[in-house]
């Protein structure tokens, strides 16, 4: 168990970090090639106050016509976005890792407060299980990728709550927690997890195009 | 997995389609696709395909959905699955069928109208999405017969409704002798070089609605516009290619149309009531000719009527009575932002607007736009059936006391009048420029 820890939270962590920071920058710079080779007028139309004016709508809930026809949806999304990004950033265990590897630090959430977000994700995971489960017109698009990329998400918090409380075995727990972070880090880039890299840049552009050709909100 | 849909599409028989489809092999098929893919896509189609979160936030927000009660084969993404999804997954090798079903879905179940846009939160261009359905239907030669022959007619005579060339000028002359009778001084200047305005309408109008011409030119008139209309091809500011996916038609149509205006040397061009030759003119032909925005101002007759009216150039001698509902045509609305400026003509014209909601860019597609009116006959309870919110829409605007349904475009115009006829609404639909006709003070009512 000791070495799979090791390995998991030694090379494996490595790579995965390799992956996420590497494949997100290749992706990117990918697309942007793409542009320019094929669909350069993008530029042209691409206007930052209107890109900003649109990313603001959209990031701050019930700012649309789109999240406030959708309360319930957008409240857990809401939800489970922030908590998703900010318990691993904030966690008082993984910051001290940090410290421990590289002497760097910085402010850490309660573990109380961390606990209940881990929570908020997992929940928050469930819903959109049920939703592609139940609703007819998610579940007419939905994939096998689309419960596998949930799936993804969804495990480095259950074995992390796991951990935390110490139930089941802590060290095989802890284990598949570092392998499950490895594995979510490392498919960022390469699933459809991708839409935290590229939906600034596609609402970017749409916000640009309604902003200044259309004269017409996009919210 | 979702049942079957409902209405069985396969009793729907199009000519263009059934044919095309039967010339088709599976070889064909996929070096279309594939071709069209490589060559003319890139970054946008790879990265909305990728980014979609597979969410169906976007499905509220399409009439053809609301309409069947849910059913998700109508939803915008539901109908991007069922068509360049699955070319795309499967590398172009789909059967004949798969490709007939796309050509219905991309041209009968689809407007191009936007409002998905607005609704997805990775602001996924699902209308462009399905444009590129549409240039692979037509490169496959399967594009619905009845919007075929008019990108035939563009192809052939520059105008949408194959008027012959000396109709054209005849149809005008015969329009100012009417108008004579009205206002003995009116012109409606051909060719005249130097004017400010060129004035540009769809072919429908000298077509079938003459009288459009005739109050555009007492509008005009009284007004004291210097405005002209080219006597030569040009003229028609209309576009069913840019709807089949024929972008080569769709930039000759453009280029004639702006070339004409050069060669008048006018400073604008002003276009009728239409929609989507505004889209044409405005955001799709210049882009495929190269100018990122058009080469001359673009005025719609909304904008055009708004700063008559502001700038006192038109009096409105009694507002009109009957109180009307506004409809909010998507291609100069989520297109073109005139939403306010119609308002304003509205009020200006009427004692009483009665709104609709949602509105303004939120607006409801009429089902006629994109091209899918016409898509003709076989497709007409396609957009019928598609598009009952409308039809409820229009009933409590209706039942708040609205008498007249004023669509400043033309497509929405047709479809329209086919909604309040079938859903037995009892509603009059006009364009702003009859409105203005009938409340205008003009210096005849002055004469003897
Ligand atoms: S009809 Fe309009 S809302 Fe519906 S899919 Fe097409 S563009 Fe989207
Ligand atoms: S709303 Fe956008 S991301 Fe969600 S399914 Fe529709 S197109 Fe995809
Ligand atoms: S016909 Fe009218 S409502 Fe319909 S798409 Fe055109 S502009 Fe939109």
């Amino acid at each position: 168990m000791h070495t799979f820890y090791n390995v998991v939270s030694g090379p494996l962590a490595w790579i995965a970090f390799i992956l996420f920071f590497g494949g997100s920058i290749y992706r990117i710079v990918r697309m942007l090639m793409l542009v320019a080779e094929k669909e350069k007028f993008i530029f042209t139309y691409m206007s930052w106050r209107y890109s900003l004016r649109s990313i603001l709508h959209w990031i701050i809930p019930f700012a649309t016509v789109s999240w406030r026809r959708q309360p319930v949806l957008t409240v857990i999304t809401f939800a489970f976005h922030a908590c998703l990004i900010a318990t691993p950033l904030f966690l008082l265990s993984h910051v001290l890792l940090w410290d421990e590897a590289f002497a760097i630090s910085w402010w850490t959430l309660p573990d109380a407060v961390a606990d209940v977000m881990a929570i908020i994700v997992i929940l928050g995971a469930i819903y959109f299980l049920a939703r592609r489960l139940t609703q007819p017109d998610v579940k007419f698009i939905t994939s096998a990728s689309d419960f596998v990329i949930l799936a993804i998400v969804a495990a480095p918090f259950v074995t992390g709550f796991l951990a935390y409380h110490q139930w089941l075995s802590y060290p095989l727990v802890m284990c598949l927690h570092v392998l499950a972070g490895d594995i979510m880090l490392a498919a960022i880039p390469f699933t459809r997890l991708s839409h935290m890299l590229f939906s600034p840049f596609t609402r970017a552009y749409m916000g640009s195009e309604f902003g200044k050709v259309r004269h017409a909100r996009d919210w | 997995m979702a049942g079957p849909l409902k209405k069985e599409k396969a009793g729907v028989v199009d000519e263009g389609i059934d044919v095309g489809i039967s010339r088709l092999s599976e070889a064909k098929i996929q070096s279309v696709i594939n071709g069209v893919i490589e060559s003319e896509t890139g970054a946008r189609l790879k990265t909305y395909v990728e980014t979609c979160i597979h969410c169906g936030l976007c499905s509220e927000a399409c009439h053809y959905y609301l309409s069947h009660d849910k059913d998700p084969h109508y939803s915008p993404v539901g109908k991007v699955k069922q068509t360049i999804w699955e070319m795309l997954r499967k590398k172009g090798r789909v059967s004949p069928e798969f490709i007939r079903r796309a050509a219905i879905i991309a041209h009968t179940e689809c407007n191009l109208c936007k409002r998905c846009t607005q609704y997805c939160p990775f602001g996924i261009d699902i209308t462009y999405l399905m444009s590129v359905v549409r240039r692979i239907i037509h490169k496959l030669g399967v594009t619905p017969l009845y919007i075929q022959d008019t990108a035939h007619s563009h192809s052939v005579t520059m105008n949408q409704m194959w008027v012959k060339g000396d109709e054209w000028p005849d149809t005008l002359q015969w329009q100012e002798e009417e108008a004579r009778v009205e206002i003995p001084d009116l012109r409606i200047p051909m060719e005249k070089e130097g004017a400010d305005i060129m004035y540009s309408v769809i072919a429908p109008e000298p077509k079938f609605q003459a009288q459009l011409i005739y109050q555009a030119a007492i509008i005009m008139q009284v007004a004291g516009v210097n405005w002209t209309m080219p006597a030569s091809v040009g003229w028609d500011n209309s576009d069913m290619a840019m709807f089949t996916g024929d972008n080569e038609i769709m930039g000759r149509l453009k280029r004639s149309h702006f070339e004409t205006a050069a060669r008048l040397k006018v400073k604008k061009i002003v276009m009728g009531e239409c929609g989507h030759a505004f889209r044409s003119v405005y955001d799709m032909g210049n882009r495929w000719l190269g100018w990122s925005m058009p080469p001359f101002t673009i005025v719609h007759a909304i904008e055009f009527y708004h700063d008559l009216i502001k700038e006192g150039r038109i009096k409105i001698a009694k507002k009109y009575r009957p109180p009307i509902t506004l409809h909010d045509p998507c291609n100069v609305v989520r297109g073109g932002g005139l939403h306010e400026k119609a308002r304003y003509v509205a009020h200006a014209l009427c004692e009483n607007v009665i709104e609709m909601h949602p509105n303004r860019e939120h607006n409801y597609c009429c089902c006629a736009g994109g091209g899918v009116i016409n898509t003709g006959p076989p497709f007409k309870m396609t957009r019928i059936e598609g598009n009952r919110v409308k039809a409820e829409q229009l009933f409590v605007a209706k039942t708040k006391g609205a008498e007249v349904l004023v669509a400043p475009c033309h497509n929405c115009h047709s479809g329209l009048h086919d909604i309040v006829h079938h859903y037995e609404i009892g509603l009059d639909i006009k364009f702003f420029g009859d409105i203005i006709y009938e409340v205008m003070e003009k210096p005849a009512q002055a004469g003897p």
